[in-house]
């Protein structure tokens, strides 16, 4: 076990795990933050993307002990963000969610999208978006709900 | 008397055949031995060559030095899993960029490689066809050797990269798969890649010919 002392929307939190505990963990089981989603484990769905000092990152794949001192956002503090409002403003005008499950991770991507691509062409989306899977398919409202975050910003 | 002015007279004809030709003698041995040790350190040039390229195809280096828009993973060299896509900068795509999961060092736990500034290498140092085949050892080679596609490095600068740069260390590091299992290696140990990189340097960075 090991004491790391992390930054999570802007708080200071202090957790005493295993260093090979991953950070999705840490943040649902620790610090009861169950926004981010568990959903393979493997990297390989997205619904648990997070951002790591801006990056949109795989917390199911990143042990504490590799995540530092480098700010963590999660979907529970991304409205602090004026590009995360607007995209889930335009989440629910879109009304893009059907089961939700892999939804917070879909935003955290969308977010960081937007953020180093203002304005996204459907190639971009595709890409950008292509590691966040949701099997509900609601991948052409996304699309939507992207194009109208791109709207209310501009 | 008479015989001993003939003696001179052919000493005086023939000793300058019999020098020159000595020295011509002694010349083509040298040329000789100069263009052995020449052949020898070509051939010696192009067998250590043989042995970088080895090593530059195998899995942990070609898997990102492909020709295509995505890395490969794995010893069978399978498709990037989860649309990973190369990306304008060889690193991603924005809320898809490599260092999302590839973190500064390998993630033991969670199977998952690390290095820093994890990147797929550039189109131009691609050792693939796009049908994702290996490239000849002369394709390579030249290619490698190309300083308008190797970032300007001439032999001296590619074996600096070969001993200390971080990605090209993590082969010999590459940690542990999802499963638990270690990752292979390449099939020469780092020092014996240095080393013959080195001779391969020495000999003038020769190439193979052919396609």
């Amino acid at each position: 076990m090991a004491t790391y002392q992390l930054n999570v929307n802007g708080q200071s939190k202090k957790v005493d795990v295993d260093p090979s505990t991953p950070l999705l963990w840490v943040l649902r089981e620790e610090l009861k933050m169950t926004g981010t989603r568990y959903g393979c484990g493997i990297s390989a769905c997205g619904a648990c993307t997070v951002h790591l000092a801006g990056e949109a990152t795989r917390s199911c794949v990143v042990p504490i002990s590799l995540v530092g001192n480098r700010r963590v956002t999660t979907i529970e503090g991304i409205a602090q963000d004026p590009v995360g409002r607007a995209v889930q403003h335009a989440w629910v005008e879109k009304d893009v969610v059907q089961c939700g499950y892999c939804q917070s991770g879909q935003i955290m991507s969308a977010v960081a999208l937007l953020k180093e691509t203002p304005k996204p062409t459907d190639a971009n989306i595709e890409e950008s978006m292509g590691g966040n899977l949701c099997r509900c398919a609601t991948y052409v409202r996304i699309r939507e709900a992207i194009k109208r975050a791109v709207e209310q910003m501009t | 008397m008479l015989a001993n002015n003939r003696l001179r007279l052919l000493v005086f004809l023939f000793a300058p055949v019999v020098l020159a030709t000595g020295v011509g003698l002694s010349t083509n041995a040298r040329n000789e031995r100069v263009g052995n040790a020449a052949d020898s350190k070509l051939a010696d040039g192009l067998a250590a060559w043989e042995q970088v390229y080895s090593v530059l195809t195998s899995p942990r280096c070609i898997n990102c030095h492909t020709a295509t828009n995505y890395p490969q993973q794995g010893d069978d060299r399978h498709r990037h899993f989860a649309n990973i896509v190369r990306g304008p900068a060889d690193r991603g795509v924005p809320a898809l960029n490599c260092v999302g999961c590839h973190q500064e060092v390998n993630a033991e736990s969670t199977g998952v490689p690390g290095g820093p500034d994890w990147h797929l290498a550039p189109l131009s140092m691609r050792w693939q066809d796009t049908n994702d085949r290996p490239l000849s050892s002369a394709a390579v080679c030249r290619t490698v050797t190309d300083k308008s596609r190797n970032e300007n490095m001439d032999g001296a600068a590619l074996l600096r990269h070969h001993e200390a740069a971080a990605l090209v260390l993590w082969a010999w590091n590459p940690g542990r798969r999802p499963d638990g299992t270690m990752r292979s290696s390449p099939p020469l140990s780092h020092a014996e890649f240095v080393d013959a990189t080195r001779r391969w340097v020495d000999a003038g960075i020769p190439c193979p010919r052919g396609r």
